[in-house]
């Protein structure tokens, strides 16, 4: 199994702004190790959505490639104390850690209010995961977000 | 005046001082360069350097000597290419840049070759003295796209990565296939009768190039390598080791008419790693650097030959022939990659697009390898219809293609873009995506190893790094070396500043350094909380957002004629990002 220092023995993963939340994301809630099992379940998010099987059995489980799967994993990156909603300091954490030294506090203080705004519908001055979808409808999430594993 | 006695050596460096006062030229006018090629520009100016010689002297300037071209200014280039390739990219990819470049450029050679014979049994156009076999050999200098070309265009349109490798690398390959075909046919030519015998001793021949190309290549790679591991105290001439290796490596393959540029960049590829493991920091600098000036140089010259032989007596004008050498050749290589293309994503998941298709077909540009292939051809009576085909179809290529390559990756890049303009919200959490998959890809791959790399990296880890390298620890990446290369940096001004012994440096003391030591400081400070509806204020906060998040890795292709890699924003970045995260730890 993985720990969190085989993570970190990555080289490209210590100079992408996210890369603690990105390993942070594998490991289950309060371990430290991850299995195989875990690993692949934690990959299996990412990848692509094949056309036979959006009309395959409606019933079933979601898979966890589908569009909401995919975006709730990026979503519990962002909302740390998992309450379900981005806080303006949860944003501005993301916010901080993806942007240079050149701004300031006011500054990214007013684009974090400024997303909250613009996705806000029940006035909660938090982002829900329903808002978080609406904001990235005209995204193409399942594009962006997959990972062709085999070439 | 005792110019007889210097005449040699300063006509060369007056050429190619010409080239580099060229050089600065174009770059003073900012715009120039975007609308127009600098392969172009160094054209025209060969193209008015020809023509003042052609008029003072009355007689045909000095047309680019096929040796020099092959011998001096070919390698260099090649050379570069080879060093700088990003091997991640090209091994992953080197199943389909086999395929086009190998199946892609026998399928132009002889579908131009048999087309252009098609056109001069037309009697009409007066050409049926060209027999079938004159025709191949020309089809087969033609055919093959050009690197030098190639690399001088797509450095100015930004397209992804995988397809700059795929045309990247198909032009350099095809040289293997392009030399075969080449000597096959000319001595075919020479021959009264052909037997079938010889078309197999051709096929074979072909196996026997690339592969011999590519042994001698590592072979002087290794040893190469293994010189490096004694130069510990003579760090002076560590560079000299690198080049003249690689150099020997062409030299070698070219003397056993094996592929030189195969050979050279296998030679380069292999010596990589453990050369620049073994030499010390300073060397490996001043080697980068003297590569990417002498391949700038050579570039330089070949274009600017290539104007001024272009100028002169040289030519036949017969005009069918020329057009349709044209019309086929752009034929010829759009059906090439369409079908190869289809073969290709049956049996890939990731899929060449059909903008990828696009982009490689139009790409295939012909420069000076078949420039000077056309001169070395035997003397004989339509000789000078093929120099004149060869160097209309160079021109249009490198011309018209090269100018409205950049404006159609626009169009067709434009078309899938969106109509509105992203939210500040969206422009966010889509780099926030982008960083995620990032991460996630960086994750993968260095978990799903493919079998045979495995298998190298065993290989390597067991025996080669014991003979190659000099100190047997792990070579460290780039990464890694940045991170020593800013604590090394951190623990000096500490000691400057007399703070060493005292403990670890608060992390305020290291924010503070670094951004005291930061330019260009954007701050707003009259921002008020009211003013996030104001739509100037919007525009601004997306213009901020641009400017100031984060760039992905790897946006950008990753080998540049002109910049050394990390020699540019990401690594700036790559320090904030770091300096960020050893604070927050």
């Amino acid at each position: 199994s993985l720990s969190r220092e085989d993570f970190q023995r990555i080289p490209e993963l210590a100079i992408n702004p996210l890369g603690d939340r990105i390993i942070n994301a594998f490991f289950p809630e309060g371990e430290d190790q991850v299995n195989f099992r875990g690993f692949m379940r934690t990959l299996a998010h990412f990848r692509p959505i094949e056309d036979n099987e959006k009309s395959k059995d409606q019933n079933g489980p979601e898979p966890l490639n589908s569009r909401s799967n995919k975006l709730h994993f990026a979503f519990r990156l962002y909302d740390l104390d998992k309450d379900d909603k981005i806080s303006r300091d949860e944003l501005l954490q993301v916010l901080r850690m993806m942007v240079g030294v050149n701004i300031s506090d006011e500054q990214l203080g007013s684009i974090a209010d400024r997303t909250i705004q613009e996705a806000d519908q029940d006035g909660d001055s938090a982002i829900s995961f329903a808002e978080f979808v609406k904001v990235l409808e005209k995204v193409d999430v399942e594009q962006k977000m997959s990972i062709r594993f085999l070439h | 005046l005792d110019y007889q006695h210097v005449q040699v050596p300063f006509e060369i460096t007056l050429w190619i001082m010409l080239a580099s006062l060229a050089k600065i030229g174009f770059h003073l006018y900012n715009k120039l360069p975007s609308v127009v090629p600098e392969s172009c520009l160094l054209i025209f100016v060969g193209l008015i350097m020809g023509g003042i010689i052609y008029g003072l002297n009355d007689r045909s300037p000095p047309v680019m000597d096929s040796d020099i071209f092959f011998l001096y200014l070919l390698p260099p280039i090649v050379l570069d290419a080879g060093y700088f390739m990003p091997s991640r990219p090209f091994f992953e990819n080197i199943g389909t840049i086999l395929l086009y470049a190998v199946v892609g450029t026998i399928w132009n050679v002889f579908g131009i070759g048999f087309s252009l014979y098609g056109i001069c049994q037309v009697k009409a156009f007066r050409l049926q003295d060209v027999s079938l076999l004159h025709n191949l050999l020309f089809g087969s200098l033609i055919a093959a796209v050009d690197p030098v070309a190639v690399l001088a265009v797509f450095e100015e349109i930004h397209v992804n990565e995988k397809l700059h490798i795929l045309v990247f690398g198909e032009s350099l390959l095809n040289d293997a296939v392009t030399v075969v075909l080449y000597k096959l046919f000319r001595s075919f030519c020479e021959m009264p009768t052909i037997k079938s015998v010889d078309i197999f001793a051709g096929v074979g021949k072909f196996f026997v190039v690339g592969l011999g190309g590519v042994l001698v290549g590592l072979s002087f790679g290794f040893t190469a390598a293994f010189t490096t591991r004694f130069t510990k105290d003579i760090r002076v001439i560590e560079p000299l080791f690198v080049f003249l290796y690689s150099y020997l490596s062409y030299l070698t393959a070219e003397m056993f008419h094996l592929s030189g540029i195969v050979a050279i960049i296998s030679c380069a590829m292999g010596m990589k790693r453990y050369v620049e493991a073994n030499i010390s920091l300073k060397s490996h600098t001043t080697v980068k650097y003297f590569m990417k000036m002498w391949s700038s140089v050579s570039d330089t010259l070949i274009f600017i030959f290539l104007g001024v032989s272009t100028i002169g007596e040289n030519h036949e004008w017969n005009w069918p022939y020329i057009c349709f050498t044209v019309i086929f050749c752009l034929i010829w290589r759009a059906l090439g990659v369409l079908v190869l293309t289809f073969f290709v994503n049956r049996f890939h998941v990731n899929t060449v697009t059909s903008k990828d298709q696009f982009i490689i077909a139009y790409g295939g540009l012909r420069g000076a390898i078949c420039f000077s292939l056309v001169f070395l051809l035997p003397d004989f009576r339509r000789k000078k219809l093929f120099i004149a085909a060869t160097t209309v179809v160079i021109l249009f290529t490198v011309f018209i293609q090269g100018m409205t390559i950049r404006p159609l990756v626009d169009l067709l890049a434009v078309k899938r873009k969106r109509e509105s303009a992203p939210t500040v919200g969206e422009q966010i959490h889509i780099r926030f995506l982008d960083h995620l998959l990032a991460g996630i890809e960086d994750i993968s791959g260095h978990w799903g190893q493919y079998y045979w790399k495995d298998k190298l990296e065993y290989f390597n880890s067991k025996y080669l790094q014991k003979i190659l390298l000099r100190e047997y620890d792990q070579p460290k990446s780039s990464i890694v070396l940045l991170y020593e290369k800013l604590e090394r940096k951190h623990a000096m001004e500490l000691a400057q500043a007399g703070q060493l012994g005292h403990g670890p440096a608060h992390p305020s003391f290291l924010c503070f350094a670094f951004l005291c030591s930061s330019s260009d400081r954007t701050v707003l400070r009259d921002q008020k909380l009211e003013d996030t509806l104001n739509p100037d204020v919007l525009n601004n906060m997306q213009e901020i957002l641009a400017r100031n998040l984060y760039r992905i890795r790897r946006t950008g292709p990753a080998y540049n004629r002109h910049t050394l890699p990390g020699d540019s924003e990401p690594t700036e970045q790559a320090k904030e990002i770091l300096i960020l995260r050893h604070k927050s730890l």
